[in-house]
């Protein structure tokens, strides 16, 4: 890796030109994206929901069904941003060589990156807007309050995009991805508190537990759906974003190193 | 320029056509073009406007709303070509433009290069096809293993690198024949499989010496760059 590699990322607002373009590829499959994104968290919220709801009468003070669909959309818009910044972002980069073309016009791969980035975050804000609304339909939150969780679904995005186009950068091929979901988002998914409190788990990873982004993503967006309000916001905010901020920079050494020789 | 100091300045002023298709494959022809153009900070007005001419440049007049799997391998080419020109380019490059395209496609992309030198502007291109470079070319470099091993203009590179005259012979024994009268009357031969390539100031001795050789074809013809380029680089396969 040459020492130019590790230069801080250069800002500025032409990746929005990139942004765009992805804009108009999902635009033409807007309706199938969304609703792919939607059938999955509602089959954890109707079939965990309804079925474990019927055993497990109240979480912390809230009915099972409702602790779950609030924890369902961290969890989603987890997936939705992992998805589109390592399938998708690779295809770009690898498969169909977008990336290149780009990288012919007045463009940098900090752009780029950037782009991907913010991209798979709005993704996220899409499907996550698509979830909470159906959840406001099924009565399991307040439409108005639910609207200070879009700029932290955004966020969650972010950290969750930065932190797969490190493993974007890094894939061999597609098969390189089962690693990171079977290593790193199964088991962030189940120990985070998305399903259950986090004060289930045995001390040991408990403590571990509080170190996984997607736990910060929790207890942000829990209590802003239930109307309270989140204890530690700085803290869990502070936390979310550090993981964009450093994961995008790392994700741009690495793309760096990969495509400039 | 300052390159790469000044690399995204200068890309402002360049147009690429890569070797590997790069098109965008969820897009139509023409928004292929318009977000490309957005990628260099044109006003989407501008590029509208600019991507008639541009398709009827390239051939594509009637395909503006086609998707990009129903193109052949030559429009495809032929509108990469028309994307690299949206930013109105100073110099154009292109890293074997015409490698895979039948005849037919080449010409075209021949015409069309042509046109755009006449228009001012610089054509940089790299190709192993040694009459599209003598076609095309005021100005060449054969270069092998990452070095430039001769260069000028097509005649002067011939003129310079090897023997004027070529005389190529086929037929079985062609060997025998060489290594006797080639080898009197040639400057130089080699054979390669069935055929005996001789190179000459003045063939006359060679081609009196065929006449009694009723079994043995010939080929007689002005050495070409393809002459030069398997001299200089030789003749084993480069893998």
């Amino acid at each position: 890796m040459k020492p130019e590699h590790y230069r801080l990322p250069e800002l500025s607002l032409r990746f929005v030109a990139v942004w765009r373009r992805n804009f108009l590829v999902w635009r033409k499959l807007a309706i199938p994206s969304v609703l792919g994104n939607l059938a999955d968290p509602l089959l954890y919220v109707i079939g965990l929901g309804f079925g474990l709801g019927m055993l497990v009468k109240e979480v912390q003070g809230v009915s099972y069904i409702t602790f779950l669909a609030t924890g369902i959309v961290c969890q989603s818009t987890m997936n939705s941003a992992t998805f589109e910044a390592l399938y998708s972002a690779y295809s770009r980069l690898a498969t169909q060589r977008t990336w290149e073309a780009i990288l012919n016009a007045p463009m940098s791969l900090d752009d780029i990156v950037l782009a991907e980035l913010v991209w798979a975050a709005s993704k996220s804000v899409m499907s996550g807007v698509a979830i909470l609304l159906v959840i406001c339909l099924f009565g399991l939150t307040d439409a108005w309050s639910s609207l200070w969780v879009l700029p932290i679904i955004f966020l969650i995005g972010l950290a969750f995009a930065a932190l797969g186009l490190c493993v974007t950068a890094l894939a061999p091929s597609y098969d390189f991805f089962m690693y990171y979901f079977t290593l790193f988002i199964t088991p962030m998914m189940l120990a985070s508190g998305v399903f259950f409190p986090i004060e289930q788990l045995p001390p040991a990873v408990q403590s571990v537990a509080h170190f996984l982004p997607l736990s910060h993503a929790v207890e942000l967006v829990r209590p802003l759906l239930l109307g309270r309000t989140p204890d530690d916001i700085l803290l869990h905010c502070a936390v979310l974003l550090g993981v964009a901020l450093v994961g995008y920079h790392v994700a741009l050494v690495l793309c760096r190193r990969r495509m400039i020789k | 320029m300052a390159i790469p100091r000044e690399a995204r300045e200068a890309r402002r002023r360049v147009g690429v056509v890569p070797q590997n298709d790069n098109l965008d494959p969820d897009f139509t022809v023409t928004e292929n073009l318009l977000v490309f153009g957005r990628y260099f900070g044109i006003p989407a007005a501008t590029i509208r406007e600019r991507i008639p001419g541009l398709l009827e440049f390239a051939g594509l007049a009637g395909r503006a709303d086609e998707k990009i799997s129903a193109l052949s391998g030559g429009m495809k080419r032929r509108l990469a070509l028309a994307r690299a020109l949206v930013n109105d380019p100073e110099l154009l490059v292109l890293d074997e433009p015409t490698t895979g395209l039948d005849p037919q496609a080449r010409h075209l992309i021949w015409e069309r290069l042509k046109q755009l030198v006449q228009l001012g502007k610089t054509v940089l291109l790299t190709t192993h096809f040694m009459d599209e470079a003598e076609r095309l070319a005021n100005r060449l470099a054969i270069m092998d293993g990452g070095r430039i091993v001769a260069h000028g203009s097509p005649r002067e590179v011939i003129a310079q690198n090897i023997e004027p005259q070529v005389v190529e012979v086929y037929g079985d024994n062609v060997a025998d024949w060489a290594r006797i009268e080639a080898a009197r009357h040639a400057l130089r031969f080699e054979i390669s499989g069935e055929t005996a390539f001789c190179y000459a100031v003045d063939p006359r001795g060679l081609l009196d010496s065929l006449q009694g050789r009723p079994a043995l074809r010939y080929l007689h013809r002005p050495a070409n760059l393809e002459d030069v380029f398997l001299k200089l680089t030789g003749r084993e396969l480069r893998d």
